[in-house]
């Protein structure tokens, strides 16, 4: 099963690399939420995979039932997943306020610092 | 006091300040004075903390009750409780300046989110949980995000755009290296990490990870060839927001590395710290010269911001207890030299009307005292003997020297002439020459916040130059912790 899910984060990388590079703020957040599950994926399957119990402790007991599934991924996860939604809504918005000022979704066409007129007329240093 | 209280306050300060913020929106004028309150009483906590740490000892408290390896752990040591002070310092000075600089209609937004990037760069400081720490860097790129879209301009979309997608990506990425390491030890407590990696016996799995730490980190410090981003997105949002950027952001991914590659890295030195010598060394020749092609002061300062960060990660790659001391020395040197630069280039850009150095000029008629303090800064970052930056770069090259890396000593000497350049091009084509615009009725004088702002940042690079020595003697014992982390990792596990 790890082999499986190897494969599938290695496929979602490659899905997420190749929307990262399309040169629309569309593909890119897009890109960016593949990524992060990808992720996500990843630290599920390193957190080992087991056919096992709900790491829930019974009344009165200290400790769950073996075998119980490792509940700290499971932590990790929904915390990333938690943090990765918050930014995908920044980044919406910002992809929403592009199109609102530049009327463009291109970064490439976005102005930027770098395109302020070039103040180079020599002489000085 | 208890130290549980002293540990936590550097976090519950800021956020408490951000919440009341948020609270008094009907209250704007009482915002930012709340903010530079807020900001001196973490410099009061950050000095309390340092009382307790500078001989070497190592607080730890965890959250919740949890003990270690569960629990998370908040730790301090010399090395992230100077950062801590530090932090405060210059935020205290950006509030203090930003008190007259923001706009009325994001007045609201800036006060609230400030404190909070303040509370998360604490929180990476303090942080002995790797998983903790990633979690600390989001909520710092979020309110960043937030600070660098704020206004909304034209070109500071197009920098945030940058800005979000590179930075989202190394997040990522670290918190894959996050994962698989996970994966391979099943703690992510950095103590622990630091006890179990060595006995894994999987040095190359490990590298693996350091790879993706490397760049992660990398990313977000701007190290060649990863740190585009930051000469296209610094430039664009208001001085008092890329001047608290400039001091704080990369400073705390250089802490993240100083922090992983002397704690949990050091399975292959030749390989990781071999890499990273080179890192710095291509980062501070790549960032210095394209510094000296810039006429504009925003994105000058910016490409010396990339530059600058070779010399920390220069110092860690030597990994000697001197290079360390010098890393640490200069990152605090560089933190309050580099956020001066940003203050006084907005006021002269206020009273030029302009960012271009060619349309600047006047400014040492028109402000000889304000002049007069961008020398310190300026001269401190050229490294000029006897200022901060002179003390920082000759103990890296020291260092350098006593492990033969000649080339890398040779570059920053080089590159230390090439800073000067730039600097001394500022002084004669902005600060020197007549107002290049003589038409141009003059600005008001200077507000008296923003006077104290500059003022008391260039007193601090002063103080730092003056005491060079004493400071020296308690980062040197921050180093030395850093190199032989027993201290730290017995503090944590038997805590």
């Amino acid at each position: 099963m790890e082999v499986v899910l190897a494969y599938v984060v290695g496929a979602l990388v490659t899905l997420a690399v190749l929307l990262l590079l399309r040169r629309s703020l569309v593909s890119v957040v897009v890109g960016l939420l593949v990524l992060g599950n990808a992720v996500n994926l990843l630290i599920m399957t390193m957190g080992r995979l087991t056919r096992a119990a709900p790491p829930l402790v019974e009344a009165g007991a200290v400790l769950p039932e073996e075998p119980f599934a490792n509940p700290l991924p499971q932590a990790f996860v929904l915390t990333a997943i938690v943090i990765n939604f918050g930014l995908l809504a920044f980044s919406l918005v910002l992809t929403a306020s592009a199109r609102a000022i530049a009327g463009t979704v291109d970064p490439h066409e976005l102005v930027g610092p770098e395109d302020t007129p070039p103040a180079r007329v020599g002489g000085a240093a | 006091m208890t130290d549980d209280l002293l540990l936590a306050l550097p976090l519950l300060l800021p956020l408490a300040a951000a919440v009341t913020v948020m609270l008094t929106r009907g209250l704007p004028r009482l915002h930012g004075p709340l903010n530079v309150a807020c900001m001196a009483a973490l410099a009061a906590v950050g000095a309390a903390l340092l009382a307790r740490v500078h001989d070497g000892a190592v607080l730890v408290t965890f959250l919740g009750g949890w003990r270690a390896p569960f629990g998370i752990p908040l730790v301090a040591d010399a090395l992230s409780v100077t950062m801590v002070l530090v932090t405060a310092l210059v935020a205290g000075c950006v509030c203090l300046y930003a008190l007259v600089d923001v706009p009325p209609r994001q007045a609201l937004v800036y006060h609230a989110v400030t404190p909070v990037l303040v509370a998360s760069a604490n929180g990476a400081f303090l942080t002995g949980d790797l998983f903790n720490l990633y979690v600390w860097f989001e909520v710092m790129l979020m309110s960043s995000f937030v600070l660098m879209a704020l206004g909304g301009e034209a070109p500071q979309v197009r920098g945030t755009v940058k800005y979000m997608a590179t930075n989202l990506v190394s997040s990522t990425l670290f918190l894959a290296g996050v994962g698989l390491l996970y994966g391979l030890t099943g703690t992510l407590n950095m103590a622990e990490l630091a006890a179990r990696v060595p006995a894994l016996g999987q040095p190359a799995l490990v590298s693996v990870v350091a790879v993706l730490f490397v760049v992660a980190f990398g990313t977000k410090a701007a190290v060649f060839p990863l740190f585009s981003w930051l000469p296209a997105s610094y430039p664009t949002p208001p001085v008092a927001t890329t001047a608290l950027f400039a001091g704080l952001l990369t400073k705390v991914a250089v802490y993240a590395l100083l922090r992983t590659f002397t704690l949990i890295f050091v399975h292959d030195v030749g390989f990781t710290h071999g890499a990273l010598l080179w890192i710095a060394g291509l980062t501070m020749v790549t960032g210095v010269l394209g510094a000296v092609a810039q006429d504009e002061v925003r994105r000058l300062l910016s490409f010396h911001i990339v530059s600058q960060i070779g010399y920390m990660v220069m110092g860690l790659a030597l990994l000697s207890p001197l290079a360390l001391l010098g890393a640490i020395f200069f990152t605090i040197h560089n933190i309050l030299a580099k956020t001066n630069l940003f203050l006084i280039g907005g006021v002269m850009a206020r009273l030029g009307g302009s960012f271009e150095l060619k349309r600047l000029g006047g400014f040492y008629r028109a402000q000889p005292l304000l002049a007069g303090l961008f020398l310190v800064p300026a001269l401190a970052l050229a490294g000029v003997p006897p200022l901060s930056g002179f003390w920082g770069k000759l103990l890296l090259a020291r260092a350098g020297l006593e492990a033969a890396e000649y080339a890398i000593v040779a570059a920053s000497l080089a590159v230390g002439l090439l800073t000067l350049y730039s600097m001394m091009k500022i002084w004669s084509q902005a600060v020197l020459p007549a107002a290049a615009d003589p038409a141009r009725p003059p600005a008001g004088p200077v507000p008296r916040a923003q006077l104290a702002a500059i003022g008391v940042l260039a007193a601090s690079t002063l103080a730092l130059s003056a005491l060079a020595w004493p400071v020296c003697v308690v980062l040197g014992r921050a180093a030395e912790g850093l190199l032989a982390p027993t201290a730290y990792i017995e503090a944590v596990l038997r805590a």
